[in-house]
């Protein structure tokens, strides 16, 4: 097997004791002190994730808005400058490229954040769709370095070590060129944990110094470093989808459930007629919520049956470390995803009741 | 005294004459993880060595438990039912549960102690 990529924070999370394993390609601790820990710390004062594999692909040019315009399903063109949104790139049958952030500058330069497993994919795809707009492409993942504070104390923290006013950065925004303890920075009010927070972009060679200050100025609230196993349970109770398992080639935006971030009703993007079809024709197949009745733990890949027929599969399961139920996703036939319709999951050889239940599992 | 012998799916057996008792080893429960749920078997059940008694089920993860011994389930610790935590705090202390043998000369085919330790030092 080749070797996993190091991000710079490596020996940090060595010294703190991680559990580094192989996620696509990438050498990042799956925990620390434990996913439960980590966990619960997020949720209740703050954590500090290691996300440098994640990609950025910056996007500039006279027709940049077009572009990405085009590329993207939710609607670029209605964005404002310093605003972030999310949105899918499809294929023209309406599956999913990628889910990502779209970072606006101004009208001429954007910044994509994407997933760490489907960079190369995605650059590649986004060269496919260049021709005729007067735009460059600069796939930066390889130059920048990424951690995400995240948690109701993770402004007090980061505060501590900035002077710049992080009250001002709302939800969904970005401030570049900030100091954070004298090293420029972009940061964005954005994450993946249900929970308030930060994303920071930096130089590999200036993450650890902030790695380290982060740690520092929260020692005293109880800040944690928190791992790949706490960044899934927390994304996962917050409703928010992970490509590979509720995301992928083969199932749309409709059928994952995030419509939201799909305007049918704007101009034309890559996938628009597949998906303009699908929303008319009614979707065959939806990602729905469910708790299990009965002891147990859903897990990906686990069948789930009406009355004996398999009817679909979990995409992601956990004993909810927040509220202590065994819930989980599962793609399934669209008339069998009613709520509060009873299925089944087979766990092993038994199968187990369960009722669908709204996705948003955490109520906050 | 009896000693602790293991196999290399990382269950640890202590015999006392017929009856043996079974766990994971600590190298196992830091493996693993927080551990949340743990499925064992019924009283009276038998099993084979080497054949699944039970599940094992971390945040992240289930794993199956396997017999390191022929035998059949005469007590099975139900403190783990509510408290699976027990068996990250102290694996070999909290065991799973306890068999009367059936082929004692088994206990010939697993790991010593040093042994066990050898085999994980090069996993």
């Amino acid at each position: 097997m080749e070797e996993s990529k190091r991000t710079p924070l490596y020996e940090e999370h060595l010294s703190l004791k991680g559990k580094v394993v192989d996620f696509h390609g990438w050498a990042l601790p799956i925990e620390y002190e434990g996913i439960i820990s980590e966990h619960k710390s997020v949720r209740e004062k703050a954590g500090i994730f290691d996300v440098s594999h994640m990609g950025e692909i910056r996007v500039k040019g006279k027709e940049a808005e077009a572009y990405v315009q085009y590329l993207m399903t939710n609607d670029i063109k209605a964005m404002d400058d310093g605003q972030i949104v999310y949105t899918f790139m499809c294929y023209p049958e309406g599956g999913i490229v990628d889910d990502l952030l779209v970072y606006k500058y101004n009208r001429d330069h954007y910044y994509l954040v994407v997933n760490a497993s489907n960079i190369e994919k995605d650059f590649e795809w986004m060269k496919t769709h260049v021709d005729g707009y007067d735009v460059s492409l600069d796939n930066e993942s390889e130059q920048v370095a990424e951690v995400a504070v995240q948690g109701p104390l993770a402004e007090k923290i980061v505060q501590r070590i900035t002077k710049e006013p992080l009250e001002k950065i709302t939800f969904f925004t970005f401030k570049d060129h900030v100091e954070i303890l004298g090293k420029k920075c972009m940061i964005s009010r954005t994450g993946y944990t249900g929970e308030d927070g930060f994303e920071i972009y930096m130089k590999p060679e200036d993450v650890t110094e902030v790695w380290r200050g982060i740690l520092e100025a929260g020692k005293e609230e109880g800040i944690q470093p928190a791992g790949l196993g706490a960044r899934d349970t927390l994304r996962f109770e917050a409703g928010l989808p992970l490509y590979g398992n509720e995301l992928s080639k083969d199932v749309s935006p409709l059928e994952a459930g995030y419509g939201y971030f799909v305007k049918l009703d704007r101009d034309n993007f890559i996938g628009k007629d597949a998906l303009l079809k699908e929303k008319k024709e009614g979707i065959k197949r939806k990602v729905v919520g469910f708790e299990l009745k009965k002891r147990g733990i859903p897990r990906e890949g686990y069948e789930v049956l009406k009355n004996g027929e398999k009817i679909g599969i979990v995409t992601t399961g956990y004993l909810s470390p927040t509220l202590g139920k065994s819930i989980g996703n599962a793609l399934v036939q669209s008339e069998y995803g009613e709520l509060g319709s009873d299925i089944q999951v087979k766990i092993r050889k038994k199968e187990v009741e369960a009722t669908v239940i709204k996705r948003r599992f955490l109520k906050k | 005294m009896s000693e602790r012998y293991y196999t290399k799916k990382h269950e640890w057996v202590l015999v006392d004459g017929k009856e043996a008792t079974i766990g994971i080893s600590d190298y196992a429960q830091d493996q693993l993880g927080d551990i949340v749920f743990i499925e064992l078997p019924d009283v009276d059940d038998e099993f084979e060595k080497e054949e699944d008694f039970g599940v094992v089920e971390s945040v992240k993860a289930a794993s199956d438990l396997y017999m390191p011994i022929s035998g059949k389930v005469i007590e099975v610790n139900e403190d783990l039912e509510d408290a699976p935590e027990l068996v990250n705090e102290d694996a070999l202390s909290n065991w799973m549960i306890k068999v009367e043998v059936t082929s004692p000369d088994e206990v010939e085919e697993l790991l010593t102690e040093a042994e066990y330790k050898d085999f994980i030092e090069e996993e």
